[in-house]
C-alpha cells in the first residue's frame, strides 16, 4: 500500500503580509512559511493508514528551496520519503501546471491512494485536486470529512452546503481531497525529527518529469492581474445610543431592508 | 525569518533539524498550551497536567539525554526547545527543566544501570513526574548549610529534613533528595508515597502561577540503599544538575524576552497616539532597539554555549554568564514591554507582565543573579569576594 500526499507550503498564518510592488503576489522574503493547514489533515489521514496497515507514505510538493522545511516537517511527523520538485522553470505555475507536475510524479510513484487538502490557505483555488484526479485518471471526492477502507476501495463522507453530508464509494486507486478538522493532526516529535534526518528527499526538475515548457509562468492559462486589499467601504452606518436604542434601530433597519 | 532573527541565525547557524524542533514545539505551545494558560495563571499554582502525555509524546522530557526513551537531541536543539516552552510561560519551561535536567539527568549521570532502567523510561513517557529537593527553608544560595540528613541503617537509609521552593513537589512520584550523610552529601530517589514523606503547596505566588511550588517534609523516611544514586558524591552531584538546568534557562529566558518584544512591537505599530502609531515615537523606538539588540546578543551567547556543550568544552562559569545575562535582559525587556503596552499591559490579555513576574523567580532560582556575578568574579580574579 502506497499513499501519496500532496502538500503545499503557504505563508504562516501569523505572518504579516505585504503586497509586492508589482501587485501580482505578496512579498515572500521576510515571512515564515508552514504546511497548508488542509494538507496537514491530508498527511495525518495518510499517517493513520500507515499506523494501521503498514503503508508507505510519500509526500510530494512543488516549490523553491524553502520547501525543504515543510517536507522535513512531514518526514518528522512520520512520512517515509519526500519528492521535491524544485525548479525555477516551474515557478509561476497556475493550478493546471501544478496538477501536471503532481500527475507526473504520481505516474512514477503509482500510489494506491492520493490524499490532498481541499484547498490552499493562501490562494483558495481548490483547483489542483480535481485537475490532478483527471490527469491521472483516478476517481475523486472532495470535501471529505471521513474516509474508511471498504471492499477494496473507500467509503467517504463529503460535506455539502447547508450542513448535509453525502456518502460515496470510491474504488482503489482514487484521490480524496480532505476538509479541515477530519482528524487531530499530530506534531512532529523530537524523536521523529531526529529520525527524519535519514529519510530521503528526492529532488526533481520539470525536465526530469518530461514537462519542459509545459509548466511555469510561460505556460500559465490563468494569469494573476492584480492582488490588492479592497478599500474600506463607505456604506457602513454607525448606530449610536443606549443598548435598547441601538437594538430597536437595528430591528427597524432590518425590517426596512426586508430581511425579516 | 522570525522577527527576532536579526543576524540570520536561522540560515547560517541553526541546522534544519534544530529549526524543525523549534517550530514544532512553537506550534504545540501556541495551539495546545496557550489557550489553557490563563485559567491556570488565575488559579494560583496549578499546571495543565492533561498536557503531560502530549509533552512526553513529543519527546520534551530529558530531550538531550541518550537512550531510555529519550530523544537524544543535541544541546542547541534542546536549548531551542527550552526557548519555545518559555516563550509560552516560565512555568511550562520549568516543568520540563525540572523533569529533564534536575531529575532525569542525575539518574542518567549518577544512577546505576538498574536505576536507569527502572525510572528513566517512565519519566521520559511522563508517567513518572520528578521533583528536585535541594533548597531548604533556611538555605538557598548557601547550599552547604544543608540540614537534611540521611543516616544509614543496614540496607536502607533514614531521611529527615525539609525542602522548600520545590517545583512539582506535590504532584511528583519521585523526589531527588539531596541530604548530608557521614560520608558527605548524597542523592536519593525517594518515592513520594513513602511513609513520612509529605508535601504542601506554596500559595499566593505573584510569579510562576502556572506551576506547582511546594514544601517537602521528610520525617524518618525509609529509603532503600537501592534508591541511592551510587555515583553522586558531594555537592558536585546537585551542582552539576543545576548547570544543566541553567544552560536551558539561558535559552528559556530568551523565549520569554522574544514573546515580550514581539508583543510590544505589534502593539506599538498598531496603537494610535497623538496622530500616529506609538512606534513613531523616538522613546518607544529606543526601547524596541534595546530589546532586539539584547535578544540578539543573548542568542549568540546561548548558541555558542550550546555548541561548546556538544563538544564537551562548556565550563559551568560560562553557564553562569549566560544564565545571569539572559535572565537579566529578559526581565528588563519584559518591564520595557509592559511599559510600551501602557495600562493594557497590566491585564492578563497581554503577556509582558506575566513574563515579567515569572522572570523575577527565574532571576532568583538556579543561582541568583548576584551569586552568578560572584562565581564569574571569582573565576576572573582567582579570588573569592568577601
Amino acid at each position: 500500500m502506497k499513499v501519496m500526499v500532496c502538500l503545499k507550503q503557504v505563508p504562516h498564518q501569523d505572518a504579516r503580509l505585504e503586497i509586492r510592488d508589482d501587485s501580482t503576489w505578496i512579498k515572500e522574503d521576510n515571512i515564515k512559511f508552514e504546511i497548508n493547514s488542509y494538507d496537514t489533515y491530508a498527511l495525518e489521514e495518510a499517517l493513520r493508514i500507515k499506523d494501521a496497515n503498514e503503508a508507505e507514505v510519500v509526500v510530494v510538493s512543488v516549490g523553491p528551496d524553502r520547501l525543504t522545511q515543510a517536507l522535513r516537517t512531514a518526514l518528522g511527523m512520520g512520512a517515509d520519503r519526500a519528492v521535491h520538485v524544485n525548479d525555477p522553470a516551474a515557478e509561476g505555475s497556475d493550478s493546471l501546471g501544478i496538477a501536471k507536475i503532481l500527475a507526473a510524479v504520481a505516474k512514477e510513484e503509482s500510489p494506491d491512494l492520493v490524499i490532498t487538502g481541499l484547498m490552499a490557505d493562501d490562494d483558495n483555488y481548490s483547483a489542483v485536486p480535481p485537475m490532478l484526479s483527471q490527469l491521472i485518471g483516478m476517481p475523486s471526492a472532495t470535501g471529505v470529512l471521513k474516509a474508511e477502507a471498504q471492499d477494496g476501495g473507500y467509503r467517504v463522507e463529503r460535506e455539502l452546503e447547508g450542513g448535509a453530508l453525502e456518502v460515496v464509494d470510491l474504488p482503489q486507486p482514487c484521490l480524496i481531497a480532505v476538509q479541515s478538522g477530519l482528524n487531530q493532526v499530530r506534531y512532529a516529535s523530537l524523536k521523529g525529527i531526529m529520525q527524519a534526518k535519514k529519510k530521503p528527499i528526492d529532488v526533481k526538475t520539470a525536465a526530469d518529469l518530461g514537462l519542459e515548457g509545459q509548466v511555469g509562468a510561460s505556460a500559465q492559462k490563468v494569469k494573476v492581474e492584480k492582488v490588492y486589499v479592497p478599500p474600506k467601504g463607505d456604506t457602513a452606518e454607525m448606530v449610536e445610543g443606549s443598548s435598547e436604542e441601538i437594538a430597536s434601530t437595528l430591528v427597524a433597519k432590518i425590517k426596512e431592508l426586508g430581511l425579516l | 525569518m522570525a522577527a527576532t532573527d536579526f543576524l540570520k541565525l536561522d540560515t547560517t547557524h541553526f541546522d534544519a533539524e534544530e529549526i524543525l524542533v523549534r517550530d514544532s514545539v512553537a506550534a504545540w505551545v501556541s495551539k495546545e498550551f496557550m489557550p489553557r494558560l490563563q485559567e491556570h495563571v488565575r488559579q494560583d499554582g496549578s499546571f495543565p497536567m492533561e498536557l503531560v502525555p502530549q509533552m512526553a509524546e513529543l519527546g520534551m522530557f530529558g530531550a538531550n539525554l541518550e537512550g531510555y526513551g529519550c530523544a537524544g537531541m543535541n544541546n542547541v536543539a534542546y536549548g531551542l526547545l527550552m526557548q519555545e516552552l518559555e516563550r509560552g510561560d516560565s512555568g511550562l519551561r520549568s516543568f520540563a527543566s525540572v523533569q529533564g535536567s534536575l531529575c532525569m539527568y542525575p539518574i542518567h549521570a549518577y544512577g546505576s544501570e538498574e536505576q536507569k532502567q527502572r525510572w528513566l523510561p517512565g519519566m521520559a513517557a511522563g508517567e513518572l513526574i520528578g521533583c528536585f529537593g535541594l533548597t531548604e527553608p533556611d538555605f538557598g544560595s548557601f547550599v552547604t548549610g544543608m540540614r537534611a540528613r540521611a543516616e544509614r541503617k543496614g540496607d536502607h537509609w533514614v531521611l529527615n529534613g525539609t525542602k522548600r521552593w520545590i517545583t512539582n513537589g506535590s504532584i511528583a512520584h519521585l523526589a531527588i533528595i539531596w541530604a548530608t550523610t557521614e560520608e558527605g552529601v548524597r542523592g536519593f530517589v525517594v518515592e513520594t508515597d513513602s511513609d513520612g514523606f509529605e508535601s504542601r503547596d506554596i500559595k499566593g505566588k505573584f510569579s510562576l502561577r502556572a506551576s506547582v511550588t511546594s514544601e517537602l517534609f521528610l520525617q524518618d523516611v525509609k529509603v532503600p540503599e537501592a534508591n541511592r544514586l551510587p555515583d553522586a558524591a558531594g555537592f558536585r552531584g546537585p551542582l552539576s544538575c543545576l548547570t544543566q538546568a541553567r544552560y536551558g534557562i539561558s535559552w528559556g529566558a530568551l523565549g520569554a524576552a522574544m514573546a515580550c518584544y514581539e508583543e510590544a512591537l505589534d502593539y506599538a505599530k498598531e496603537r494610535e497616539v497623538q496622530g500616529g502609531p506609538l512606534a513613531t515615537k523616538q522613546l518607544v523606538q529606543e526601547k524596541l532597539v534595546f530589546m532586539l539588540t539584547e535578544i540578539t546578543k543573548g542568542q549568540l551567547l546561548s548558541l555558542q554555549l550550546g555548541r561548546l556543550k556538544d563538544r564537551g568544552e562548556m565550563h559551568p562559569t560560562m553557564v553562569s554568564m549566560a544564565k545571569r545575562n539572559n535572565v537579566d535582559i529578559a526581565l528588563r525587556i519584559a518591564r520595557e514591554a509592559r511599559d510600551i503596552l501602557g495600562a493594557n499591559g497590566i491585564v492578563d490579555d497581554y503577556q509582558a507582565m506575566r513574563h515579567m513576574l515569572n522572570l523575577e523567580t527565574v532571576r532568583t532560582y538556579e543561582g541568583t543573579h548576584d551569586i552568578h556575578t560572584l562565581i564569574i568574579g571569582e573565576h576572573i580574579t582567582g579570588m573569592r569576594a568577601l
